[in-house]
């Protein structure tokens, strides 16, 4: 069974009494501990296919799986319970919460679904992205290295099986990127979670094992298919 | 097109964009901001067009028809009737007009009606007026016959039951008057009768209670130097309209609390005005930069942000005026109950805007809004432009150096406090109500740093029933601090003035309840039916008195008159006591002069009398003092004797030995009697033995508790309208908190589409916004409580004190306190719920799009 499965999706806008096409007829498979990387230029319809995946939408046409979950259909209370257990988020700019240390940040997922062992694990995935020691520091006394460390820590603290990663390097420096770009590598690799990551750099997609290529909204290339 | 219109064009082109879009787009938060400066301008107006009505239009009754006279001569229980005569034999060219005016009770409704005595035959005032005609006039002299105003709906020939202090009387509607006006002053409900008549019906006879004199328009002769030589001694001449003045001047300090009291809601919306103009400055910061990039001047950024709480105040004042209009009829008529339950009979006048109505709703509500959007624009005047290129939103930081404000804050108490030992100028407590301002403002200054330490205690309180919401919620106020800080300072400010009234008002019913316990000692109490007033109380034939004695159940009567006399310049009380009786039995407390057995004795001797503390406190008067009161033909000299508590009225109180005093006032007429019965008698049976030996008189026969609690009716009645006026600032302060509330979720929308992908569900959104809510309203109502108790002090004892001359006894109202604490903290929470359900329903994945 894939970690995320696309069947005919396509997903369109209302704008002004007419609607946008954002994502046409998409099918895709996205295996367990797969590091994919999904290019294209700006608005063609990468932000739109990652928040259908993370379950932060929902399609107009076809149908998302979430493992073997479709969620079509979903409330919004179910929508909520898979992001909390099966996705995880990085953003570009990073979304860390200003008021909140390091630490009170990576835990905030499993506070929020309730879970006791917060603290503990938060720590756990900090000392994961080696940031351990700054773990009481606010975001703005971070650089944006580490805040981004400390977003991926985040991301991963629930032990998603999905890691959506939305430009995780685009408000980086090139050496900073590509020490995250390890970093996501190495999780990848040990945690075994699947990891989408929309990006504009080609140097990250030679990381990935396979290249998503959106065009318009379309599926103008998938390494998979070629394969 | 000239080129200064091009530029003006632009320049209304940009305002538009900079300044109105922005505040059309967050029309929820414009909203809220306009209503709440709406309802303070609104309170003002109100209170002005209220005060206007119920006191600064006001004529007492007795003075509806005193027409354009001069002067008016009067006396202490009223001028002997030939004195007119003898006047209009004067031979000089003045016209003299007679009035003897009082107050008839309409059986039933118990409505009170103005009945005035006039000379019909020959009153030169009167002459063509009214429709009344020489030819009814012949009928009416000597009659039961009177002319009603067509208010009174009835038609000639009915006849009209009323009550006349202890007598019901049947009078015959000769005619209905023609002008709904006199002079100018509306009638409403009144009856004219002969001067005979009024004197038969009001136990007046033989005497006049005015009597108005018209001078010629020319000449320089000193016409009240001429008047003075043919009065007898203890008549007073003065200008007409001096009463009117004098009421003024009495009703000044009353005005001046209430208009203050009004004030504290325009100071709440001034806080909320502040709050919006800031977040918007910090919100366009970034668009702020740019325009200055783009080459905008400091000066205009400065204009733009004044503009836009100009633009506040501007539509607030529009809403207020009509709004303050519509408070006002609501206000008039508790405002009219209290000054005749503290002061004197009126007939409140109408609710009018006039220009200065709407000058004062501008004034007050841009007035405000500019004062209020003063700093945050000239912030924005101080935002370079390279802060435009900074990506990261910049937060509203507290730029507050926290010492100094607090150092500010602690220089501010001090001077509060020595505020507080300055006199009053006029028996206005002007310095009182500074202390209160610099109270209110060393609170303000402070309301960060308390605000701050009060989230973190609250973060723990709140974590338990709101979970991690309550934890984030705590956080996301301390990020906005200073926006935290105003929300707070303002609700605050509200809850203190709710507390400190409430202590005030709790505090004065105490220590009146307590009075009362000790002054009220007699079983039953007895006196005319129909309303009383300060200055006008229906009297009584003492012949009842005598049958009350008759009771084989009744130990003592104590007799008592009521006059209404004028003390340096303003009016009071002179009451004629059975001291004998009045002295062993009252529980008359005394806070100057000797043992109260020896004032007792003092009294029944001679020429003395005691003074209530208001009286004491208005007039500088103290024990050992002499006196001159306008009473026999020179004036008589009195020794002030004590000085006692009183709380029966503002007006102040002077009470002699009845027996001493009737050779000055020989009326008989009594105003009330307390009646003590004898050991082991039931009071209930005893005033039924009563009762059915007075069938026949109009008197009311009332049981010591029952006048207890129907003086604590009219207490909450009286103080009804402070604590409207407090609940309006109350109101305002929630309207802010919920307009503050959704600029925080609008702010921090980002915030919470993240909080959304990491998890979190619609319904823990919401309880983190009203977590917040609650949070604000828990520190402003803990902090309002103790800027409250700071308040009540001033209030209790230096304004009321320099105001109305009383010494209350701190009282905390617990249960009221806490009732009112917990509305407010339970309107807080129904302030967020708004703002919970707009942030549980942003769209996560827009809001993070749009960052």
């Amino acid at each position: 069974m894939p970690a995320l499965r696309f069947v005919n999706v396509s997903k369109h806008y209302a704008v002004a009494d007419r609607l946008v096409p954002a994502l046409r007829d998409i099918s895709l498979e996205i295996e367990y501990g797969e590091f994919v990387a999904l290019v294209g230029r700006s608005g063609c319809g990468k932000s739109t296919l990652l928040n259908l995946a993370g379950a932060m939408d929902l399609p107009s046409g076809g149908q998302v799986y979430i493992g073997d979950m479709p969620t079509s259909g979903m409330d919004d209370r179910e929508l909520t319970a898979i992001r909390r257990q099966q996705v995880g988020f990085v953003f570009q700019f990073f979304q860390l919460l200003p008021t909140l240390s390091a630490v009170e940040n990576v835990e905030l997922p499993l506070l929020l679904a309730g879970r006791s062992d917060a603290r503990q694990r938060a720590l756990e995935a900090l000392d994961l992205v080696d940031l351990a020691g700054l773990a009481e520091r606010l975001p703005h006394q971070l650089s944006g290295g580490q805040m981004q460390r400390v977003a991926i820590a985040r991301a991963l603290v629930h032990a998603p099986k999905l890691l959506l990663a939305d430009e995780p390097l685009g408000n980086l420096d090139s050496e900073t990127a590509e020490g995250i770009l390890e970093l996501m590598q190495r999780l990848n690799r040990d945690l075994g979670a699947s990891i989408v990551m929309a990006t504009h750099s080609m140097k990250s997609t030679a990381r990935a094992g396979r290249v998503l290529r959106l065009s318009d909204g379309r599926m103008e290339h998938d390494d998979a298919a070629e394969r | 097109m000239t080129r200064r219109n091009a530029k003006a064009k632009h320049l209304a082109l940009l305002l538009h964009r900079l300044i109105g879009q922005p505040l059309f787009r967050d029309r929820a938060r414009t909203a809220v901001t306009v209503l709440a400066v709406a309802l303070g301008v609104a309170t003002v107006v109100a209170i002005d067009l209220a005060g206007e009505a119920s006191a600064g239009s006001f004529r007492s009754s007795m003075e509806t028809l005193q027409g354009s006279a001069s002067y008016e001569i009067y006396q202490v229980g009223g001028l002997p009737e030939g004195l007119y005569g003898e006047l209009a034999r004067l031979p000089e060219p003045l016209a003299f007009s007679a009035r003897v005016a009082g107050y008839g009770t309409v059986p039933g409704t118990r409505e009170r009606v103005p009945v005035f005595g006039v000379d019909l035959l020959g009153d030169p005032m009167l002459r063509g007026w009214g429709g009344i005609d020489a030819a009814d006039l012949s009928t009416l002299t000597g009659s039961r016959s009177v002319w009603v105003s067509p208010a009174f709906g009835a038609a000639p020939g009915d006849r009209i039951d009323l009550i006349f202090n202890d007598h019901a009387e049947t009078v015959d509607v000769q005619g209905v008057l023609q002008d709904t006006q006199f002079q100018g002053v509306s009638l409403g409900r009144m009856v004219l009768a002969d001067i005979a008549l009024a004197q038969r019906l009001l136990d007046r006879m033989g005497r006049l209670d005015r009597i108005y004199v018209q001078v010629p328009q020319r000449g320089d002769k000193d016409w009240a130097e001429l008047l003075r030589r043919h009065l007898p001694p203890s008549a007073v001449l003065v200008e007409a309209g001096i009463q009117s003045r004098q009421n003024r001047k009495m009703l000044n300090a009353f005005r001046w609390n209430v208009r203050v009291l009004s004030y504290i809601a325009l100071l709440v919306g001034a806080f909320l005005v502040y709050n919006a103009v800031a977040v918007s400055v910090v919100r366009r910061r970034p668009q702020i930069g740019i325009v200055r990039a783009l080459g905008a001047s400091q000066r205009m950024v400065r204009w733009g942000f004044l503009l836009e709480g100009g633009l506040l105040g501007i539509c607030g004042a529009g809403l207020g005026l009509p709004l303050g209009q519509l408070f006002a009829f609501a206000a008039v008529a508790a405002m009219g109950q209290t000054v005749e339950a503290l002061y004197v009979s009126s007939a409140p006048g109408s609710v009018e805007i006039r220009p200065w109505t709407v000058a004062l709703s501008v004034i007050t509500g841009v007035g405000v809004a500019l004062a209020s959007a003063w700093r945050p624009a000239h912030e924005a005047a101080s935002v370079r432009p390279t802060e435009a290129m900074a990506r990261a939103r910049r937060d509203y930081v507290a730029r507050t150096s926290s010492r100094r404000w607090a150092g500010v804050a602690l220089g501010l108490v001090v001077l509060a406090v020595a505020l507080c030992a300055i006199p009053p100028w006029e028996r206005i407590p002007l310095a009182g109500y500074a202390a209160a301002l610099a109270l209110i403002a060393a609170a303000a200054l402070l309301a960060p740093q308390a605000s701050a330490s009060g989230l973190r205690i609250v973060e723990r309180l709140f974590a338990m029933p709101f979970g991690v919401a309550g934890t984030l919620g705590a956080r996301g106020l301390t990020a906005s601090l200073a926006r935290t800080a105003v929300i707070v300072a303002a609700l605050c400010t509200a809850t203190a003035m709710m507390v400190s009234v409430g202590v005030m008002v709790g505090s004065f019913r105490e220590t009146v309840s307590l009075w009362m316990d000790r002054q009220l000692q007699a079983d039953l109490y007895i006196r005319a039916e129909g309303p009383s007033t300060p200055d006008q109380s229906p009297t009584m034939d003492e012949e009842i008195a005598q049958r009350v004695e008759q009771s084989p159940h009744v130990a003592a009567v104590d007799r008592f008159r009521v006059h209404a006399i004028e003390y340096g310049g303003l009016p009071a009380r002179l009451g004629l006591g059975d001291v004998r009786v009045h002295g062993r039995r009252a529980g008359i407390r005394f806070l100057e002069g000797p043992r109260p057995e020896t004032i007792w004795d003092r009294l029944t001797s001679g020429d003395s009398v005691i003074v209530s503390e208001p009286f004491s406190n208005k007039h500088d008067v103290h024990a050992d003092d002499a006196i001159k009161l306008p009473l026999g033909p020179d004036g008589v000299r009195f020794q002030v004797e004590g000085v006692y508590y009183d709380y029966s009225g503002e007006q102040g109180y002077l009470i002699g030995d009845r027996s001493n005093l009737l050779r000055y006032l020989p009326d008989r007429r009594l105003s009330s009697l307390a009646v003590y019965l004898r050991e082991g008698s039931d009071a209930e049976e005893a005033r039924a033995d009563i009762v059915r030996a007075l069938s026949g008189s109009n008197v009311q026969v009332a049981r010591n508790r029952e006048l207890r609690e129907r003086a604590l009716v009219v207490f909450d009645r009286t103080f009804a309208i402070t604590y409207a006026l407090e609940a309006i600032a109350v109101i305002v302060a929630i309207l802010g908190m919920a307009g503050a509330l959704i600029i925080l979720v609008i702010d921090r929308r980002a915030d919470l589409g993240v909080l959304r992908v990491l998890g979190a569900s619609q319904r823990q959104v919401r309880r983190l916004v009203l977590a917040q809510a609650g949070m604000l309203g828990l520190i402003s109502t803990a902090t309002g409580c103790l800027l409250g108790g700071g308040l009540s002090l001033i209030l209790i004892k230096v304004i009321n004190k320099q105001s109305f001359g009383w010494t209350i006894q701190f009282h905390w109202p617990i249960a009221f306190l806490l009732a009112a604490l917990a509305a407010i903290w339970a309107a807080s929470f129904v302030a967020g719920v708004y703002p919970a359900r707009m942030a549980a329903a942003l769209d996560p994945v827009g809001v993070l799009h749009e960052e």
